[in-house]
């Protein structure tokens, strides 16, 4: 097509092709997918390279910076939102997104996600959730279904799992979408949102793991996967219309939460204001109950 | 060796604020951190300091995020420091850890409060001298430095910032509560008169440039995200182009590069003072608030007739090897004070080899050591 | 041997032992023109523990920062006046409130109603840090009543310089009525 880069040529224009291939991932593994998403999305938006920081934690979904010839960055197990936080906060006019896995963004990284959320820093954050462990193989994750076996749960796994998405959107994150490593042109425009998203965005990723969730769990391979996801998903817009009973044992995927409010840039700008003119910050009293009765927690 | 300017200056100011006096004026302007005592007051006058001067403070969820948004912001070329006490310098180990791999510069102010664990929150210490220098996993080199005054607090953090900015390392500057919260008059020298250090960035053409390639100071410049030179910057193992890597070949280079940069430049990195050791027979190694003691130790030793001398550590690590060695002709005896049960007392132990007798003064109850407790320990002292 | 002057305000949490180590500091160091290192010793409550301020002030540059031994305490509690009681240089002097601290241990004392004249100046019992800052401006040789009024009109709270200057003035009024009579009277040691 006209103006339409092709595939190939998006290759050598984004990925480290020259060093790092081939890449570590299992066949049938869904980091590509989403590492494909990304290229599209960027290149779509038409950000410089130069602009973009790719920051991830450890795990499998932390090796898709070292592709991509961003500024990237490979941080600490779980921490990576504490450092795309220092980045943006240093240099905002920086577009920072931050790729996680499961374990990393909720477990290890519990803490970090729900400030990040709360903080409303103005960063993407995609959770590739697969439900266990990959890389150091197979090990329950806080999103283990109930039940389901793991390399550390081999009589069956009786904790119950997070949801991600609620998770966040309770915590205060002004976008929040989910979709899975099948939807792919789904997840190409839900990330497009996020990231242009003003405020701290994150897109949950459903995916899957061949190589040890599935062979635990009699799942088959990635395309059994993709199928189930297939059969499960329901489109936001969808489940408006559709009986409580009919969703049961489906997930939503599409924009769950999209709301405006101020990041965390935009609000500091106020700090930096009062602290340059050097008159203290007054309280007037009839604002201090107006703050308290809007303080969200109540 | 002077404890300050000739007159009494104009101003009274606390360890903590001076501390954070010397992060702006060395050009500081990212500050993460997480409130615990008695490290608090530097948080506190950096969120009203740095927004003035355009900076950052923001008050993370724990002492790992604070690091790790410090990192952040320095890969983004803002200074950037921390600081807490133990118990967070324990959390922030990790991170250490992460700065010194990935060559990342950065300052993080530990006040030295009673351990183990909790502890003793408002008493002072100086348990965490060894964990200064081995806290992070893996072998590493770091720089560690200790104020005995007000002003030091202020210079020290100056210097810390320099010489992290200068072998892109992270520097501790470990600071104990008596230090940290102690008040003094000092006068804090112009902005214009500060001498201050910026990362070396590199100068080739981008698609030139090779991020860790070893350079004969050993230290590569630094791209900073955002400004062209696109890279990879990881915690694990890399080559020299930060790609991770396995091979024999590039990680033993990277590993001795890592403390060439460091043991290279000792006599840059190194400070330490004497006071009256021209003729000393014994010496007192002392440190931060301890070694004001000793100083007290020294003067009424010398009232007595006693020939002592006292040597200040400034630099704590790398240990100043050089400076014991110097005093070993003279002195048969070593003294040396400390707020915990003997962490620097074994390194000067292992450079005395025996030359010397290395008397450990150890006091864990909270306080600081008093002068006359150093003097029990020498010989011919009657009180 | 270097000549320091060294102070202790030792008491609970909240009763402004700290700011007054602070304005006492601050008077000597930056308007009486002297060396001073002052510290804190505190628990880990902010209200209610034990709590004290130090201050050394010496003509020349001061090493070890905390006292050796005490030229004035002033103690607002009976337990932080006991303690304290064995680090009294044999010239010390203990600026106490009778109200206060009723057990008066060996040594020189100089017996001031702290509370009583905060209350009486001020009408605000917190004051009576304020008062003992006063007195001390009369008895301690290396600060003057003006620098202690500069120090502690530099520290009060806006709307509170007045009742700080007032504060001020009965402590050091009550300090000049006994001044004569230093060294005061010596209390009985209890083998007497």
């Amino acid at each position: 097509m006209e103006g339409m880069k092709s595939g190939r040529s998006l290759i050598y224009q984004y990925l480290r092709h020259d060093k790092k291939f081939p890449h570590v991932w299992c066949p049938g593994c869904g980091n590509g997918i989403l590492l494909g998403s990304l290229i599209r999305t960027v290149h779509k938006l038409g950000y410089p390279k130069d602009d973009i920081v790719l920051v991830s934690g450890i795990g499998c979904a932390g090796r898709l910076p070292v592709y991509v010839d961003f500024n990237t960055l490979h941080t600490t197990h779980g921490r990576a939102l504490t450092f795309a936080t220092g980045i943006k906060l240093a240099k905002p006019h920086l577009k920072v997104i931050v790729v996680m896995g499961d374990g990393d963004a909720t477990a290890i990284g519990g803490n970090h996600l729900i400030h990040a959320a709360r903080r409303n820093v103005n960063l993407t954050a995609v959770v590739m959730n697969n439900s266990i462990y990959g890389m150091t193989g197979g090990q329950y994750s806080p999103t283990t279904p109930y039940g389901l076996k793991a390399s550390t749960a081999p009589h069956g796994h009786v904790e119950h799992g997070f949801n991600i998405s609620r998770l966040v959107e309770a915590a205060g994150a002004a976008f929040v979408a989910r979709c899975t490593v099948y939807h792919v042109p789904l997840m190409d425009r839900l990330l497009t949102q996020a990231v242009e998203k003003q405020g701290f965005a994150i897109l949950e990723v459903l995916s899957h793991c061949p190589t040890h969730f599935n062979k635990m769990n009699l799942l088959g391979g990635a395309v059994d996967s993709m199928r189930w996801m297939k059969e499960h998903a329901v489109p936001v817009e969808k489940a408006k219309r559709m009986a409580p009973e009919a969703l049961k044992g489906k997930f939503r995927i599409g924009v769950l939460v999209d709301r405006d409010i101020p990041d965390y840039q935009t609000e500091y700008e106020q700090v930096r204001r009062r602290a340059k003119e050097a008159a203290p910050y007054k309280l007037d009293p009839q604002e201090i109950s107006k703050m308290l009765e809007s303080h969200q927690i109540y | 060796m002077k404890m300050r300017a000739e007159e009494p200056a104009k101003k009274l100011m606390q360890g903590n604020e001076a501390c954070a006096e010397g992060a702006i004026a060395a050009g500081c302007r990212f500050y993460a951190g997480y409130p615990i005592t008695p490290s608090s007051e530097i948080a506190e006058v950096l969120s009203y300091r740095l927004p003035a001067v355009g900076g950052t403070f923001i008050q993370m969820e724990d002492e790992i995020a604070s690091l790790g948004a410090v990192i952040g912001a320095s890969l983004a070329g803002a200074k950037a420091m921390t600081a807490t006490s133990g118990p967070g310098f324990s959390l922030m180990q990790e991170h250490i850890g992460f700065a010194c791999m990935a060559e990342v510069p950065c300052v993080v102010v530990n006040v030295m409060r009673g351990g183990p664990s909790t502890g003793l929150p408002t008493l002072p210490a100086q348990g965490d001298v060894q964990q200064a220098r081995w806290g992070t996993h893996g072998d590493h080199p770091i720089i560690v430095l200790t104020p005995w005054s007000v002003r030091e607090c202020f210079d020290l953090t100056v210097r810390a910032f320099n010489l992290s900015e200068k072998y892109r390392t992270p520097v501790i500057l470990l600071m104990d509560e008596v230090v940290g919260h102690m008040r003094e008059n000092v006068e804090l020298p112009n902005p214009e008169e500060v001498e201050v250090l910026d990362r070396v960035k590199p100068t080739v053409p981008p698609e030139w440039y090779i991020p860790y390639e070893d350079t004969p100071f050993g230290v590569p410049p630094m791209g900073i995200f955002g400004e062209g030179y696109r890279y990879h910057v990881t915690g694990l193992l890399h080559d020299v182009r930060g790609f991770p890597t396995l091979r024999e070949d590039e990680i033993e280079p990277f590993m001795r590069r890592l403390f060439r940069k460091i043991w290279a430049h000792l006599n840059d990195i190194q400070q330490w003072e004497t006071y009256l050791m021209e003729d000393a027979e014994t010496a007192i190694v002392a440190y931060g608030s301890v070694a004001r003691s000793a100083m007290r130790a020294v003067v009424e030793a010398r009232e007595v007739g006693l020939r002592m001398g006292l040597l200040r550590l400034i630099t704590l690590w790398p240990f100043c090897r050089k400076a014991v060695e110097s005093i070993l002709d003279g002195c048969k005896t070593l003294i040396v004070p400390e707020m915990n049960l003997g962490q620097i007392s074994r390194e000067v132990k292992r450079v005395a080899q025996g030359r010397a007798q290395v008397r450990t003064v150890s006091r864990v109850l909270g306080r600081l050591i008093k002068p006359e407790e150093i003097l029990e320990a020498v010989e011919g002292w009657k009180a | 041997m270097t000549a320091r002057y060294e102070v202790r305000f030792s008491g609970t949490g909240g009763q402004g032992v700290v700011l007054a180590g602070i304005i006492l500091a601050e008077a000597a160091g930056l308007h009486g023109g002297q060396y001073v290192v002052q510290t804190v010793s505190y628990g880990p409550q902010v209200r209610g523990g034990m709590s004290s301020a130090e201050v050394v002030i010496s003509e020349r540059p001061i090493d070890y920062p905390k006292p050796i031994r005490l030229d004035l305490l002033v103690p607002f509690t009976q337990e932080a006046c006991h303690q304290a009681a064995g680090l009294m240089k044999e010239d010390g002097i203990i600026l106490l409130d009778p109200d206060l601290v009723s057990e008066t241990p060996e040594g020189w004392v100089a017996s001031v109603p702290l509370t009583r004249l905060a209350v009486e100046a001020t009408g605000r019992v917190q004051m009576a840090n304020i008062v003992a800052l006063g007195a001390i401006s009369r008895l301690c040789p290396l600060v003057d009543e003006a620098s202690m009024l500069d120090a502690a009109k530099g520290r009060a709270p806006k709307g509170l310089f007045e009742a700080f200057e007032r504060a001020l003035e009965a402590g050091g009024r009550f300090a000049e009525e006994i001044r004569g009579k230093i060294p005061f009277e010596k209390a009985p040691t209890p083998e007497d």
